[in-house]
């Protein structure tokens, strides 16, 4: 097959289930219809495997707030810790 | 009175002001001089000093009870403190204070001990509130939540009173709680209610919540139960919440600043507990 932007030959790749088109010119990437969100999925899968935080082992409050980690700077949190 | 406190410590050596609010504490050589609050009951504070000169590997003993100008001092060997460096390089000792305060929990509480302060803050932190002039769609949420606090459970054991990161030092390799000035009788959950109240507010990471938890669980802790601690630690929970939102407030109010992402957590957290006491009821 012919790369579509430059013309080059385009070499078949096989990675994961997925056929991928990859020009040796340019190495621009073809992908064939519903690889894209093939490959969406695949990361997000990965992606929630690598950070989801393992679940509280003892819970929390009903209450509880969002870890975001949005609190690390020296703000007055960080003054909190040591003061009553 | 600087001076004088650093001559009560009959030590050379560099003196430094460590703190200067209700207390004045200076150190000076290897020893710690705390001037205590001029309203400060006595005899209180001698059955706390005597508590704590009772409880090696747990906490810090004194080293004597002075009198200055109408103030009690206290003297004190110098351990190292934590440090926000500490904080930022990850090293904060959450395990030691939690098997510390399971420690603590697990002593019987001397009859002449009174009351643990802890619970005393609250209505201290809601004057506050109401004094620093804190626009009313801030404060709000935190009265509000106020309002739903169930009342305060009673308790017998030995508690702290008034644990964060500032309460643990180590002296000759041990690490030790220190500041008995609000150790009693009471609820010991209380003790956890701070960190409890971070954690719920999205301040504290949940790893270093679980890394004190698990520790205070390990060592025997009898604060809360190890199947679903948060039956006990829900109410203190959530009055510490409300203490430190108000707390929090006040200090950027006074200090003519809008609430940082910090206060704007715990003012947060207020209102998720009116929510979830809305949808309890």
């Amino acid at each position: 097959m012919e790369c579509p932007k430059c013309r080059g030959r385009m070499r078949t790749f096989d990675r994961n289930g997925v056929h991928i088109e990859q020009c040796d010119n340019c190495r621009g990437i073809f992908l064939d219809y519903g690889e894209l969100e093939t490959l969406t999925r695949m990361e997000s899968q990965w992606a929630q495997h690598q950070y989801a935080p393992p679940p509280p082992a003892h819970g929390g409050p009903a209450w509880g707030g969002h870890h975001g980690g949005h609190h690390r700077g020296h703000n007055s949190w960080i003054g909190m810790l040591f003061s009553s | 009175m600087i001076e004088e406190l650093a001559r009560l410590a009959r030590r050379d050596g560099p003196v430094t002001v460590l703190k200067q609010t209700r207390v004045l504490v200076v150190r000076a050589g290897d020893v710690v001089v705390k001037a205590h609050p001029p309203d400060t009951d006595e005899r209180a504070l001698r059955a706390r000093l005597d508590a704590a000169g009772n409880l090696p590997g747990v906490m810090l003993a004194p080293l004597g009870l002075e009198r200055l100008d109408g103030r009690l001092v206290t003297i004190w060997p110098a351990g190292d403190a934590l440090t926000i460096a500490d904080v930022d390089a990850g090293t904060t000792p959450w395990e030691e204070g939690g098997r510390l305060l399971a420690l603590l929990h697990s002593r019987p509480a001397p009859p002449e001990l009174p009351p643990a302060g802890g619970p005393s803050r609250l209505p201290r932190a809601m004057a506050e509130l109401a004094a620093a002039g804190v626009p009313d769609p801030v404060a709000a949420p935190i009265r509000a939540a106020y309002a739903t606090l169930p009342p305060v459970r009673a308790g017998g054991a030995l508690t702290h009173g008034d644990w964060h990161l500032g309460q643990i030092v180590r002296h000759d390799g041990v690490w030790l709680l220190i500041d008995p000035d609000d150790l009693g009788a009471g609820d010991p959950a209380w003790d956890l209610a701070r960190p409890a109240a971070w954690y719920a507010a999205g301040l504290l990471d949940p790893r270093d919540w679980e890394r004190f938890l698990t520790a205070y669980l390990a060592a025997g802790g009898t604060a809360v139960s190890a199947d679903d601690p948060w039956r006990e630690l829900d109410a203190p929970a959530r009055a510490l919440t409300v203490q430190l939102a108000a707390t929090a407030v006040a200090t950027a109010a006074r200090a003519g600043e809008p609430p940082d992402d910090a206060a704007e957590a715990l003012v947060s957290a207020c209102g998720r507990i009116v929510a979830a006491t809305e949808a309890e009821t």
